[in-house]
């Protein structure tokens, strides 16, 4: 059939150059032949890049969605004056009036061991005990009466409503009796307990209680310590970078810090870590474990990147601008921050965005600053102790508890979300910049 | 001396009819009677520009040898040759451009009015802003119409005031050729304008700031024949007002244009004198050769 085309093709021609045609004609088959490969090539490359991104945020999302679901109740609870000491608010046994509010929904009475009211316990979380407390200290006249309240069911009963725990595991195997299964379903049955959104996963911060922990403290100390990182690793980069690409002279002393700066943007950020500790704990005493001293460490890591992705995008301003602003008189600096900065902004912003993006999924160089510490609490300001959001789901993932595992996977969606907002920031600012112009 | 090449003759005399022709939209005052009906007037004039003994290296390689040359005020001057002969080189060295250059090093004397650019006392950015400089390629900024208009005299403090600035970004554009087509969008982008426009805009530019002497550095060369013509009626009617220097690849521009040509050849000035000459009975066999584009 080719051959055909090919003859079609040279019919008018002479008799000499069809060999040298076809010849030329299968060379070109040949090129495309490659081309076709070579695109084959890339679309598998896309192709299995595809997979891995879809199998890695399925099985995340996979993982953790169960968390953005949980199971409450609410109980009237009776204040009996008799249980409690007015003298020694904090030293009432709360979890266990929250008991006998529960038992009696149940319409079960406590044996003399204290067995039954034990195994309620394990079902409702502490957090009713302590709204109590609150709300005797908020307003003693309450004692007496009876309130409602509501709170998160026990991590493990959760996990039951969920169907993570299982009836049909062996009883021994699993955390909850055949009778405190019983129990949940009765709960549920009676409209005690009921589904809904976990809105404390998201208003909490981290608790030794699964069903009490929240990621909010670990994301208000990564927003603290990107503003550290910010403040500090884009002036200063920026300024570094307009010094060296269009003040600096060209010589010895300016290549070996460009080398330098190549290199920095290479060193395991571990070693940032390390730097830190020595540098602005153990020397400055910083205080540890803040966003402080976190955002100082991770702007030593983002600079060098913030530099060299400053120069590039100064690079990239045609030269035909610096001319037209020094041939109307420009000085060098007026050439540089009326127009050549301005133009390059949008190249800055990208490359700062994207390493404080980095720089927010960090890990390692906070350990070495301790930042991989239990904070029960939204970190004070930017001195106080705070946990930042991919140290929250390295703490999670080393938990015993069952409940902290979805947890985990749920704070990488987080962190994950965070990450995409802040990608799409760069992607609007770039937006923005360029339409000004 | 008479013109003997009636080609030339024609290429002289045909320049000055359209600038006679143009509509009224242009405010510059166009002295017709200053208009030179011969090269002789060239001569009379005071040299604005004096180059004397001017070496340029780049590195180790040496880009001029010995420029010589006087520049006429209020008329334009030609630098002609082939690519790579140093005329760019040259120009750039009237507003110290090739200070940017890092490995660029001018010896010799460049005096404006008789003062040497090139001596300590002199600011670039001051001198750059009495030589305005056009280059090849229109280099709008990109801002808007008026800012890029505006931009010298603010940095220079020539105005501050809106309405200062309003009539010199006006006058500008009037003397470029360029307000009757951009008056109602002096707010929109400079780089949204044709190229020839651009070019324009890029003229005013370099008006605004009133310098001396404007540079132009091939300034049609990326421009169609229509945009082409346009400039150089502007450039003629400039001259009444401005020293012009244009480097240019087209012999037939320089002939168009210029009261004085200069040609460059292989970094050294081969021979310069009013323009009809040049084209009519140049002394040098190079330049003889170029002319009649025997080579370049």
């Amino acid at each position: 059939m080719t051959d055909a085309a090919i003859n079609a093709g040279a019919g008018p021609r002479e008799q000499g150059p069809r060999p040298a045609l076809s010849a030329a004609e299968a060379r070109l088959k040949k090129r495309y032949r490659s081309e076709m490969w070579f695109k084959a090539q890339g679309v598998a490359a896309i192709v299995v890049a595809m997979i891995f991104l879809v199998v890695l945020v399925g099985r995340i999302v996979a993982q953790g969605y169960t968390t953005f679901e949980t199971h409450s109740i609410s109980v009237p609870v009776y204040l009996n004056p008799d249980r409690i000491d007015r003298s020694a608010l904090d030293g009432v046994n709360y979890d266990y009036i929250v008991a006998e509010a529960v038992m009696k929904k149940l319409n079960i009475q406590d044996d003399d061991l204290g067995t039954t009211s034990g195994k309620v316990m394990d079902l409702v979380s502490r957090d009713l005990g302590f709204q109590l407390l609150d709300k005797i200290k908020a307003d003693p006249s309450v004692i007496g009466k009876t309130i409602e309240v509501t709170g998160p069911v026990k991590a493990d009963a959760d996990l039951y409503y969920k169907g993570e725990i299982k009836r049909s595991t062996a009883e021994e195997d699993r955390k909850l009796d055949n009778q405190q299964l019983a129990w949940l379903d009765q709960l549920e049955k009676s409209g005690t307990v009921k589904g809904g959104f976990n809105v404390n996963f998201f208003t909490r911060s981290d608790s030794t209680e699964p069903e009490q922990a929240g990621v909010l403290g670990a994301v208000v100390g990564s927003a603290l310590m990107l503003i550290i990182t910010a403040l500090i690793a884009v002036p200063v980069g920026v300024m570094a970078a307009v010094y060296l690409e269009e003040f600096a002279p060209k010589n010895r002393w300016t290549d070996v810090i460009e080398v330098n700066i190549n290199n920095l943007a290479a060193v395991p950020s571990i070693v940032y870590g390390l730097l830190g500790l020595a540098l602005f704990i153990n020397w400055l005493h910083v205080p540890r474990s803040s966003p402080l001293v976190g955002g100082l460490v991770l702007a030593l890591m983002a600079l060098p990147t913030v530099i060299i992705a400053t120069r590039s995008a100064l690079k990239a301003v045609p030269p035909s601008i610096r001319e037209a602003a020094l041939g109307v008189g420009a000085s060098k600096a007026q050439t540089v921050f009326h127009h050549v900065l301005p133009l390059a902004m949008p190249g800055v912003m990208t490359g700062a965005i994207l390493s404080l993006a980095h720089a927010l999924g960090e890990t390692a160089p906070l350990l070495m600053i301790g930042m991989v510490s239990f904070v029960p609490g939204v970190p004070e300001g930017f001195t106080g102790a705070s946990t930042v959001l991919p140290v929250q789901v390295f703490i999670w993932e080393n938990a015993s508890e069952r409940a902290f595992h979805e947890r985990t996977a749920a704070a990488i969606l987080v962190l994950l979300v965070f990450m995409i907002v802040m990608n799409a920031a760069a992607v609007i600012l770039r937006r923005r910049f360029e339409r000004r112009w | 001396m008479t013109v003997t090449n009636p080609h030339a003759l024609a290429l002289v005399q045909g320049h000055a009819m359209p600038t006679q022709n143009r509509d009224g939209g242009v405010a510059a005052p166009v002295i017709h009677t200053a208009v030179p009906q011969g090269h002789g007037v060239v001569e009379t004039r005071d040299f604005k520009i004096r180059a004397r003994d001017v070496n340029v290296f780049y590195g180790d390689k040496q880009a001029l040898f010995d420029v010589a040359l006087d520049i006429p005020a209020k008329s334009v001057t030609a630098f002609i040759g082939p690519s790579g002969c140093g005329k760019s080189t040259f120009l750039r060295c009237i507003n110290r451009m090739n200070d940017t250059i890092p490995s660029a090093r001018v010896q010799g004397a460049i005096e404006i009015d008789g003062a040497d650019v090139n001596a300590k006392s002199v600011d670039p950015v001051v001198l750059r802003s009495r030589v305005g400089m056009v280059f090849q390629k229109p280099n709008p900024f990109p801002k808007t119409i008026f800012e890029n208009v505006a931009y010298g005299p603010k940095i220079h403090g020539i105005a501050s005031r809106k309405d200062e600035l309003e009539a010199i970004v006006e006058s500008s554009l009037k003397k470029a050729g360029l307000w009757n087509e951009v008056a109602d969008r002096l707010h929109q982008p400079g780089t949204g304008l044709s190229g020839g426009q651009q070019q324009r805009l890029v003229i005013a530019r370099a008006i605004a700031v009133s310098p001396e002497v404007i540079l132009m550095d091939e300034p049609c060369s990326a421009l169609d024949p229509i945009a082409t013509a346009k400039i150089e009626e502007l450039i003629d009617e400039l001259r009444s007002q401005f020293c012009i220097v244009i480097v240019t690849h087209s012999m037939a521009q320089a002939a168009r244009v210029s009261q004085k040509t200069a040609f460059f050849h292989l970094g050294k000035l081969v021979e310069s004198g009013p323009t009809e000459e040049m084209f009519t009975n140049p002394r040098d066999s190079r330049t003889q050769d170029y002319i009649t584009g025997r080579f370049g």
